[in-house]
């Protein structure tokens, strides 16, 4: 590959900021974020890292900035190191989860209070909302969750990494990220319908109904095969991007 | 530097070119290449083409194959334990299917294990890090199954054969495309949310390579809807599980089955012994080697330990000399390069542009040719836009799909690329997003037929860790697809042989030291170590400066 950075715009000396890990003060560059400047810093990460992406919650770090009385919440692989930041990670969650069979039980409130009374606690103080980092309202969800309203609390928990930060806040002690999971599952079991189509073709496979053209794709000669890719018609695209 | 909307000045005058030439673009189609143009670009802008970038493997079963150097690397390296200092005597965990990798794959295996009726005594999950770190949870676009009328399983075949080069495995094609259906039914048993109409049938949108809308998903957080329900099962079910504990070696007995294996707690540092009638391997893939130099989408843990440890117990590999290069991985903000922004961005009609605001290439191209369409414009021309640090990029028209598909579309269908660009003050619904191809998928690994027996008795494999699915390169969303069919296979195959096998009586690290004089006679310099489990990311300041307190350096 040629190269595709420029070493003219390579400076020598990176401008930095300080932070505190856990307490230590550290210099590091400015720009990083906080996952990358604890391991410039020298911190060999076991716990505390996952997908380093944004999509698996193992990273979430509680923060404060100089002069701001304010707690922060955030995941280290996605937010850039501010001058000033004192931060630790909470790389681990104390909340079991309660087993469960989900074929047993039916889409509503009282499923979901079963495995966890402790919804009706919700004192509605916001603090889970406040804290977390994909920005859900988690307060919704589980008042949805206490009325019943699964389609509403499957879709306002959606996005939820499972990072547990709302569950370290709660005062009323409900594990939020597991109660939306189990919400979700009722809903997407129950509530969204399967199409027939679904229905129709797994039974047609079952029935071995494509056996026979499967054998003669995976037995006739690359050639034809190449024939068969290069002439397949394409029925949906080439519109610009799929007609949903 | 000044930022508007978090993008420099020299930046916004391009994304000028992009506004302005949105609406004559709106409903004009480039064509997609023939096959011999795209054998063309691959030929010459792909790195698994460049000779450069690889060599022959020196020992082994598939001594003189031809990958890329980081992976041989890996395949020539010394083994991290010393097989003497490891007692076997005392065995830690005597299981009857021992599972490592907690990704989907291995979670789909010790569900079906346990479905098949192996009890749950019996079966050990293990992984390097915790329950489901893993691609798995960050697979975002969508899962192929061929379900509607106008779609069938044949098709959804040609696609995949054809977008692998015709040099996939046809049984496991067959397997991969012939489950598909069977797979998204068991998932709505299960409770995962797919995205639907108004008339409950599934949003199911295309891919780069496929011929029909296909792809089902759940907004963009795909991968981590069908995952979190699967691990939420594989608690139910109370299967036990070890994080933090990733197997180092294999365990084979005198005949050369694979009998266990040797796990390391990475944060005590103290290692187990594990006896299994039948072990299958789920590890992932490769994305941590950075091969090429490349930045990647790949979890922290992706640093194909499973397949050299396979590898010194005797297994085949294949179709390594094939690496799947993302198209769009993000090339700005630095703090977020190399990672992916899905195809379902491209799915849904957003367009690719060089910095003049025109159409660079068709935009659902398989992805080899689609990245390799991409590198040609950064490397050939001066179509591309250069970023603060240097970094060339490409335009994805972001903003075009709410103008196709209505406002709002973004939000809802991509609300986790959203997010990610927000967080750098970037709207994705307002301007473009700069991307280059980043390092995505390892496509080959270890072979396997099409019931996950891998080449050596006990041993089987599952995921991204095999090779022979996929081909030359894999379509988007036969991942996600992968895992499931594959997963599901091996539980089924685990339990078979769990039954059929009896108690391994002997545990040894023949193969660990019939590796070590393989190597010493090829006298290899400097001497690698494997598997790597983490890769290294501090700093040099700190490196150059470190005390190994206590513990000795290998």
């Amino acid at each position: 590959m040629s190269k595709t950075k420029s070493e003219t715009k390579q400076s020598a000396e990176p401008e930095k900021v300080r932070i505190y890990i856990m307490g230590s003060r550290y210099d590091v560059p400015t720009g990083l974020t906080i996952m990358k400047a604890m391991e410039y810093a020298g911190f060999k990460i076991t716990r505390g890292a996952g997908c380093r992406a944004g999509f698996c919650g193992a990273c979430s770090t509680v923060y404060r900035k100089a002069g701001d009385f304010r707690i922060y919440a955030a995941l280290a692989c996605q937010t850039p190191v501010e001058d000033g930041m004192v931060l630790t990670q909470l790389p681990f969650v104390p909340a079991p989860k309660p087993k469960y069979k989900i074929d047993d039980l039916r889409p509503s409130a009282n499923s979901i209070l079963r495995y966890y009374p402790e919804v009706a606690r919700c004192l509605s103080c916001n603090a889970c909302t406040r804290v977390c980092p994909q920005e859900i309202n988690v307060m919704n969800y589980i008042q949805d969750c206490l009325h019943g309203k699964l389609a509403k609390a499957a879709e306002e928990s959606f996005d939820c990494v499972q990072c547990g930060l709302c569950t370290i806040r709660c005062p009323a002690e409900i594990p939020q990220y597991h109660v939306a999971m189990l919400a979700r599952r009722l809903h997407g079991k129950y509530n969204i319908p399967t199409p027939k189509y679904l229905e129709i073709r797994v039974k047609e496979l079952e029935d071995g109904k494509y056996e026979e053209g499967f054998q003669e794709l995976m037995t006739i000669d690359k050639k034809k095969l190449k024939e068969r890719y290069t002439t397949r018609d394409f029925m949906d695209q080439k519109k610009g991007g799929g007609d949903e | 530097m000044k930022l508007i909307g978090g993008y420099t000045e020299e930046m916004r005058r391009s994304i000028d070119n992009v506004n302005k030439t949105r609406n004559k673009r709106r409903d004009q189609i480039i064509a997609d290449l023939t096959m011999e143009d795209r054998k063309i670009v691959l030929d010459q802008f792909h790195p698994d083409y460049n000779p450069k970038y690889k060599r022959n493997i020196s020992w082994g079963p598939n001594k003189g194959d031809n990958v890329p150097n980081e992976v041989a690397d890996v395949l020539e390296s010394y083994p991290i334990i010393n097989p003497n200092d490891i007692d076997l005597n005392q065995i830690d965990y005597d299981v009857g299917v021992l599972i490592i990798g907690a990704g989907g794959a291995g979670t789909n295996a010790v569900l079906w294990a346990k479905y098949s009726d192996v009890p749950k005594k019996d079966i050990l999950l293990v992984t390097k890090l915790r329950f489901g770190d893993c691609n798995s949870v960050m697979a975002q676009g969508g899962i192929q199954a061929a379900d509607r009328l106008e779609d069938n399983p044949y098709i959804h075949y040609l696609d995949a054969i054809g977008g692998g080069h015709f040099e996939n495995k046809p049984e496991l094609v067959k397997a991969l495309v012939g489950d598909a259906p069977k797979v998204i039914k068991w998932h709505k048993e299960l409770g995962v949310n797919y995205d639907c109409d108004d008339d409950g049938n599934f949003v199911e949108v295309p891919g780069g390579g496929t011929s029909r809308n296909r792809m089902h998903c759940a907004k963009d957080y795909t991968g981590m809807e069908i995952f979190r329900t699967l691990k939420d099962e594989a608690i139910n079910q109370g299967i036990p599980y070890l994080e933090f504990s990733p197997a180092i070696e294999l365990l084979t007995d005198d005949s050369g089955r694979v009998t266990g294996a040797i796990l390391y707690n990475i944060e005590t540092k103290r290692y187990f012994v594990v006896r299994a009638r039948v072990v299958v391997m789920a590890t992932g893939g490769f994305g941590r080697l950075h091969v090429g130099g490349f930045a990647t989408t790949n979890h922290y843990g992706a640093t194909m330990d499973g397949v050299v440890m396979a590898y010194r117990a005797g297994a085949k590999l294949r179709d390594l000399d094939s690496t799947q290069f993302h198209p769009t991985g993000a090339a700005y903000p630095e703090q977020i390069v190399g990672l992916l922004v899905t195809e379902k961005v491209r799915s849904l009609g957003g367009q690719v542009l060089g910095k003049d605001g025109i159409q660079i290439c068709y935009p659902l191209e398989p992805r080899d040719v689609e990245a390799a369409s991409l590198i040609k414009i950064c490397t050939t021309t001066h179509n591309y836009i250069e970023t603060p640090t240097g970094m060339r990029g490409i335009w994805l028209d972001s903003p075009l799909i709410e103008e196709l598909k209505g406002k709002g579309t973004i939000q809802q269908n991509l609300s986790a690329m959203y997010r990610m660009f927000k967080r750098f003050d970037i709207d994705i619904t307002m301007d473009p997003i700069l991307v280059y191809p980043t390092l995505h998928y390892q496509n080959g690994g270890v072979d396997l037929d099409s019931n996950c027996y891998s080449s050596i008795k006990g041993l089987l494999i599952a995921g991204e860790v095999s090779g022979g699915v996929h081909g030359k390169n894999r379509l988007m969303g036969n991942s996600l697809l992968e895992i499931n069919v594959f997963g599901r296979r091996a539980g089924i195959t685990a339990a078979k042989e769990y039954r059929k096998n009896s108690i391994p009586r002997k545990l040894t690290l023949n193969h660990v030291h019939n590796t070590m004089k393989a190597l010493d006679a090829l006298n290899l310099k400097p001497k690698k170590y494997a598997p790597i489990i983490l890769p290294e990311y501090r700093s040099e300041v700190v490196k150059d400066r470190l005390i190994q307190l206590y513990e000795q350096l290998s």
